[in-house]
């Protein structure tokens, strides 16, 4: 009696585990199905080289796309070394558990929590105003280097950490300067670690819209220099959602999130190649 | 004539009070073995002779250990004092990198570029850990695919290619399978003639088979020292004699 009360329970539980797992993958499958399925047959060659026109059936979206290739560059031109330092400082040199320390974490915690359309507040007020950098990819980039700086750190953190202390003992009992064993053989070590955090933050960079376009704005035309304003394909496909009156509109959005959608996917590919190597080398 | 000398030596974790004044020479090109139950800081004791306690926040020292004379704590440069006391870990910690590369890690710290001179000395050491034979024709191929055994040996070679006086050694061979510790053992009455060797163990056999001098270590006091002979055939000490004896740790 018990035993088949238990029974019961097990498989209760075990259908519940069931179903939610197969909603997620469901739900996902459902998803990339309804864009590419509604996408695919609009992505042509010259959809994805040719200039954006307004109203004309031959549009395209290369300038979205350097756009977006700018605004990856320069954001993690600039977050990247900031945040992989950041990093090295939290581990490898701040004491652990000190005020410093506590201190910054908290700082990070909080970053990380902020709203993305609150830095896009900020940036339009400080970067765009403030400074003048009027509305430009520069502007884009330095807001949201601010957005990816909190994830970056953690991530890397967590790759620094979880190189073995003994490499380090290893290191330094050989007389090595702590300059030397951090750069010739923690961050080889935590390399793999740092690259998915990186590749994980360009996810982020195509996946924000509010804060670019009140920074960096949404001119069509290709940026002839970091000064200028630029559309990312986010912020393109925001553009054209809210204009959806024709079959072609509609045709166009689709085919500009089918792009986007297998950029990402590359993206996690590359993520879990360079983690699948990394559980391998270890 | 004494490498390595400490005097009064006292050393806090914190609160923790875990070596208790202690005062003992270790005399060149000889291996000195340090025993004693878990916990006893014979270990702790080890890495104060290098200074590997530094990487760990919350200690504090007083008295003092004299490397030739000089005090390690006040007159030597750290990563000089390394240089010269090598050091070999417990568990085998080869670098995620070939087997060259291993060895030639920490004279490419110290600047060194040129490939003949890299060559030769990776050489020497590899042989001087008992390792050449056995990897010479697989170098540029990664460390981890060494035996536990010879990845030890790789770590002795990686410490003896710095050309050190002195090799501390924590339970080199704790982590290996008899026929391996055999190998280790054997090597170090080779290291001997070359190297002063500090080896703490927890094997008293290996105590007995491979050092001249014992310490034997309880509750972070040195209880007793001498030739190794004396320690475990007239210990002078009860406890060292029921610690010898097996009776008890």
């Amino acid at each position: 009696m018990l035993q088949l009360k238990r029974d019961t329970q097990d498989n209760l539980l075990l259908g519940a585990i069931w179903s939610s797992a197969a909603i997620t993958i469901l739900f996902l499958l459902w998803v990339v199905w309804h864009i590419l399925s509604n996408g695919f047959s609009h992505v042509s060659w010259e959809f994805i080289t040719g200039a954006y026109t307004r109203i004309g059936e031959a549009s395209g979206i290369w300038s979205m796309i350097i756009s977006t290739v700018y605004m990856v560059g320069l954001s993690l031109g600039i977050a990247a070394p900031i945040g992989i330092m950041t990093a090295i400082y939290l581990t490898e040199y701040a004491k652990p558990g000190s005020k410093v320390v506590q201190m910054i974490r908290f700082c990070i915690e909080s970053l990380a929590g902020i709203p993305s359309i609150v830095y896009g507040l900020f940036g339009m007020t400080f970067f765009v105003t403030t400074l003048g950098l009027g509305f430009s990819i520069l502007a884009g980039s330095l807001t949201l280097s601010m957005l990816i700086l909190p994830v970056l750190i953690r991530t890397t953190e967590e790759a620094l950490l979880a190189v073995p202390m003994s490499y380090r003992e290893g290191g330094y009992a050989l007389g090595s300067s702590k300059v030397y064993t951090i750069w010739r053989l923690i961050l080889p070590s935590a390399l793999p670690g740092i690259v998915t955090s990186v590749i994980l933050s360009i996810g982020r960079i195509i996946g924000e819209s509010a804060p670019v376009f009140l920074t960096a704005g949404m001119v069509t035309q290709i940026p002839e220099s970091v000064l200028e304003s630029g559309r990312t394909l986010t912020v393109h496909l925001y553009k054209l959602t809210q204009e959806l009156f024709t079959q072609h509109e509609r045709d166009q959005a689709y085919a500009t999130a089918t792009v986007l959608i297998v950029l990402v996917l590359i993206l996690n590919l590359a993520t879990k190649l360079i983690a699948n190597r990394f559980n391998k080398a270890s | 004539m004494n490498k390595l000398e400490v005097n009064n030596l006292n050393l806090f974790y914190g609160d923790n009070h875990a070596l208790k004044d202690i005062s003992l020479e270790i005399p060149a090109r000889q291996v000195t073995a340090l025993i004693g139950p878990s916990g006893c800081g014979k270990s702790t004791l080890l890495r104060t002779l290098n200074r590997m306690n530094d990487l760990v926040s919350g200690v504090t020292i007083s008295g003092d250990v004299k490397f030739e004379g000089e005090d390690i704590y006040s007159d030597v440069d750290v990563k000089q004092l390394r240089m010269r006391v090598g050091m070999v870990f417990q568990k085998p910690n080869p670098f995620p990198m070939s087997i060259y590369e291993n060895v030639a890690f920490g004279l490419k710290a110290q600047g060194m570029k040129d490939k003949k001179q890299l060559d030769s000395i990776v050489e020497e050491s590899l042989r001087g850990a008992a390792l050449w034979d056995e990897v010479k024709e697989q170098l540029n191929t990664p460390a981890f695919g060494l035996s536990g055994g010879q990845q030890q040996r790789l770590c002795i070679a990686r410490a003896i290619a710095m050309q050190p006086e002195v090799i501390l050694m924590d339970e080199p061979t704790s982590a290996l399978d008899p026929i391996a510790t055999h190998k280790i053992e054997e090597l170090m009455d080779e290291l001997r003639k070359k190297f002063t060797i500090v080896i703490v163990t927890h094997s008293m056999n290996q105590a007995k088979r491979i050092s001249d001098k014992t310490a034997f270590f309880w509750m972070g006091e040195l209880v007793e020292h001498g030739e190794t002979s004396q320690i475990f055939n007239q210990p002078k000490d009860l406890r060292t004699q029921g610690y010898v004896s097996g009776e008890f740790g």
